[in-house]
């Protein structure tokens, strides 16, 4: 296929993921705002959420003082925020269009039903529109795309970038999310294992949809450690990193017997998940969970480096 | 006076004959259903997303056009004798193109006038010499129709660059089979799906004598800015060939290949939907980001095959379609089967003098103008109006050319009021490659102002699905 095409639908679904990702931080941040201040660090948990998903700054310029309102808005519905959840679903339909033909009427369907019902949410007054209702209404509409994905489209190459897309997308976001509370929420060292970070710990669970997925593959107390373990190394885990680089591997193999040609991305990325099949959660620690995280998303940049040399730009002799 | 108009299913008090399953059809749809299959239709369109602009018409990009439910009916005998007419003017033209590239003859006899030719704008001279694969420039030839009788057919104009529109005659078809598949059983009518297929083989069959496989054909977009962007997807989608912008496309050595997943894949055949002037930067405009460098290089030297090839233009330009039944007689031997609107050339003396005297019988046009803009339609002018315009055309007279008004069919179409007959022309797409070939149907537009006789979606038209009726 052309390499613009497979361009055009990896971004399709690494856009889709993003808006979930988006959605899943709002939901973090709404949580966190019920929460009584601790009176340091930050001034408020949502401008530690606007540091973390590195839109500060393009914030302050535009509305000034961290309001929950304002925050939705922007995170929403803002198409000056390159990454509000509006840009998001926007560039995954505009990528799609470009490609119609390569998608099943049930994938143009339900991307443009979102787009569609996104700029009718726009003409509603935002006092109608509580944060959970869009929140709800963001992850509805990424599950139906990744049904009608996996339901309607061929097992083609075209799937292989679409899946890839998403799993590039998934480890890079669940490495940043995990990050974000190891290193901003919370405020100091001297609440590491105090009610708040468990709290948070319990927050960031809940955002990635896996509370209760938790607890049946670990039960008893909370843990840093269990639950890095679950969201890094646990192969069960969807959104965990090693089964998001399982994913690439996956799709990334396919290709390459597809095309009959091995792949630079392709042992990149076999490389990365065999680590994280070794790796225990002590090693992590003792790394530096901030700097295994920094470290795995370098990783990820550059696979997705080698992948759009290889397969996405063409220019490859 | 107003003329009598040919009403293409009542006459004499009659329904004609290919129309008449159709009467009961709509005599026995009530009201309430029929506003519901136009809803039906309209959300069809809207679903599959389909919009266009025809060719040099303009507006808005992701405009509907109206789709009139009622269809438009030829029999079989009335298309056969169509389908001589339409494969006679595009093998014309293509032999006219082959010349006036190469020797020039027609020109040599003195039956065209060399100015029109070589000093045409749309005259490539970087072409000249050069003769594409079988002998054809113009691979696709819409060759827009009207009817003013029975058997009374015109050419308005011929379409030899990218005609655009068959999206529709596909589209059409489609929806009125999912909408009224009763009326399918009934009438015998004469399919149009197989154009895709036939427009991939028409393509392949004019590789360039280098290709030694089975011919990879791509279609050339402008991108999905483009007014047609919807029809350019839909045909690579149902040819099963890829839809590649410029920037998808490169030179190396002596060929042409894309950029795809898997690493360079040459090109043989290049349906483009982009402008001469955009094709290649460095033989056209050096401006152009939608292009391909060097793509002129290849194609002359027989590495590529662009369909239409460049320089195609000249045979469509209006003061060149005058002499079209003159290229039949001089190329084919053959005597016109379809004839041309009378023109007067406003260059020429007598003839302007004439169109002053009469511009209130007369269409006026501008000879490079499209889309229904820039013309005087005389009949239904005003004084004030007609004064202006004679002004317009003295200031610039071979600017102009004049053409009788026409009485133009009408179809009946659903308006407001129930049904009402409409006027409306006929666009069919002749194939032309190894073989000259013409699919049983075309674009019908429709004016649905009442009394209107411009077609033209940009000016309220719309469009029909059109039968052509087995024997």
């Amino acid at each position: 296929m052309l390499s613009r095409t497979a361009d055009n639908l990896y971004w399709i679904t690494r856009y889709m993921e993003r808006a979930e990702t988006m959605a899943r931080l709002l939901d973090v941040g709404g949580r966190m705002a019920l929460l009584p201040s601790t009176g340091e660090g930050f001034h408020s948990e949502w401008e530690s959420l606007l540091q973390a998903s590195g839109t500060a700054e393009g914030f302050a310029r535009k509305y000034g003082d961290p309001v929950q309102r304002n925050i939705e808005s922007y995170f929403f519905f803002d198409l000056d925020n390159p990454s509000s959840i509006a840009s998001c679903i926007t560039r995954a339909r505009e990528n799609a269009r470009i490609v119609r033909g390569a998608l099943t009427t049930q994938v143009w369907d339900t991307l443009n039903g979102a787009f569609q019902e996104i700029r009718a949410l726009e003409r509603r007054p935002r006092s109608e529109l509580d944060l959970s209702s869009l929140t709800d209404w963001t992850m509805r509409h990424s599950a139906l795309l990744r049904g009608a994905i996996d339901g309607t489209q061929l097992r083609k190459d075209g799937w292989d970038f679409l899946k890839l897309g998403y799993y590039l997308e998934r480890a890079d976001n669940t490495a940043r999310l995990i990050d974000v509370k190891y290193y901003v929420l919370l405020p100091g060292v001297e609440f590491v294992g105090s009610g708040l970070d468990n709290y948070q710990w319990t927050t960031l669970l809940r955002a990635m949809s896996a509370q209760r997925a938790f607890h049946w593959a670990y039960g008893g107390e909370i843990s840093a450690r269990k639950i890095a373990h679950f969201l890094i190394l646990n192969i069960q885990s969807p959104r965990s990193l090693r089964s998001s680089v399982e994913g690439m591997t996956e799709h990334l193999d396919r290709l390459a017997r597809g095309y009959q040609r091995s792949s630079a991305a392709q042992s990149k990325s076999r490389a990365l998940l065999a680590e994280l099949a070794e790796l225990e959660v002590k090693d992590i620690f003792d790394e530096g969970l901030h700097e295994f995280l920094t470290r795995f998303i370098g990783e990820v940049a550059a696979l997705a480096t080698l992948i759009h040399d290889t397969y996405l730009s063409g220019d490859q002799a | 006076m107003e003329p009598t108009y040919f009403n293409e299913m009542y006459q004499n008090g009659g329904v004609r004959s290919p129309y008449r399953h159709l009467e009961n059809w709509t005599a026995e749809m009530p009201a309430e259903l029929r506003s519901l299959k136009q809803a039906e239709a309209e959300a069809l369109f809207r679903r599959i997303g389909i919009t266009f602009a025809v060719y040099g018409e303009g507006g808005d990009p992701d405009r509907l056009i109206p789709f009139d439910m009622f269809p438009r009916v030829f029999t079989a005998a009335e298309w056969a004798r169509l389908e001589r007419g339409i494969k006679q003017r595009a093998r014309a033209l293509n032999a006219f193109l082959v010349d006036v590239y190469g020797r020039g003859e027609i020109v040599r006899a003195g039956r065209i006038p060399a100015r029109l030719v070589y000093q045409n704008e749309a005259y490539e001279k970087a072409v000249a010499g050069f003769v594409p694969p079988r002998g054809v420039y113009s691979h696709i030839v819409g060759i827009d129709l009207v009817r003013t009788g029975p058997d009374e057919f015109f050419v308005l104009e011929d379409n030899c660059r990218t005609p655009s529109g068959v999206s529709y005659m596909l589209e059409n078809r489609e929806i009125m089979m999912r909408m009224f598949p009763a009326l399918f059983r009934e009438n015998r009518i004469q399919p149009v799906d197989r154009y895709p297929e036939l427009l991939r083989r028409t393509l392949q069959s004019v590789a360039p004598a280098k290709c030694d496989r089975e011919p990879v054909v791509v279609i050339l977009t402008p991108g999905h800015f483009n007014s047609a962007y919807y029809e350019h997807s839909f045909l690579a989608d149902l040819m099963g060939v890829e839809l590649v912008e410029g920037q998808d496309l490169f030179v190396e050595g002596e060929f042409v290949y894309m950029r795809t997943t898997e690493g360079p894949k040459k090109v043989d055949v290049i349906y483009r939907r982009i402008d001469d002037a955009f094709l290649d930067p460095l033989c056209f405009r050096p401006d152009s980001a939608l292009g391909v460098p060097g793509l002129m290089d290849v194609y002359r030297s027989g590495g590529v095959t662009i369909c239409s090839a460049p320089g195609a233009g000249v045979a469509d330009d209006k003061a060149i379609y005058t002499f079209v039944p003159e290229m039949i007689r001089f190329y084919l031997g053959e005597t016109p089967i379809l004839q041309n609107v009378p023109t007067w050339q406003c260059g020429k003396p007598e003839d302007l003098k004439h169109v002053l005297a009469h511009l209130g019988e007369l269409v006026v046009k501008e000879v490079h103008g499209s889309g229904g803009y820039g013309m005087l339609v005389g009949p239904r002018s005003t004084q004030e109006q007609i004064a202006r315009f004679a002004e317009r055309i003295l200031a610039d007279p071979a600017n102009y050319i004049a053409q009788p008004t026409l009485a133009l069919s009408t179809v009946p179409t659903f308006v407001e009021e129930g049904i009402a007959p409409r006027h409306v022309d006929l666009r069919p797409y002749c194939l032309v490659g190894e073989r000259v070939e013409l699919v049983p149907g075309g674009l019908t537009r429709v004016a649905l102002k009442e009394g209107s006789l411009v077609v033209n979606s940009s000016q309220g038209g719309g469009v029909k699905d059109t039968w052509v009726l087995a024997e």
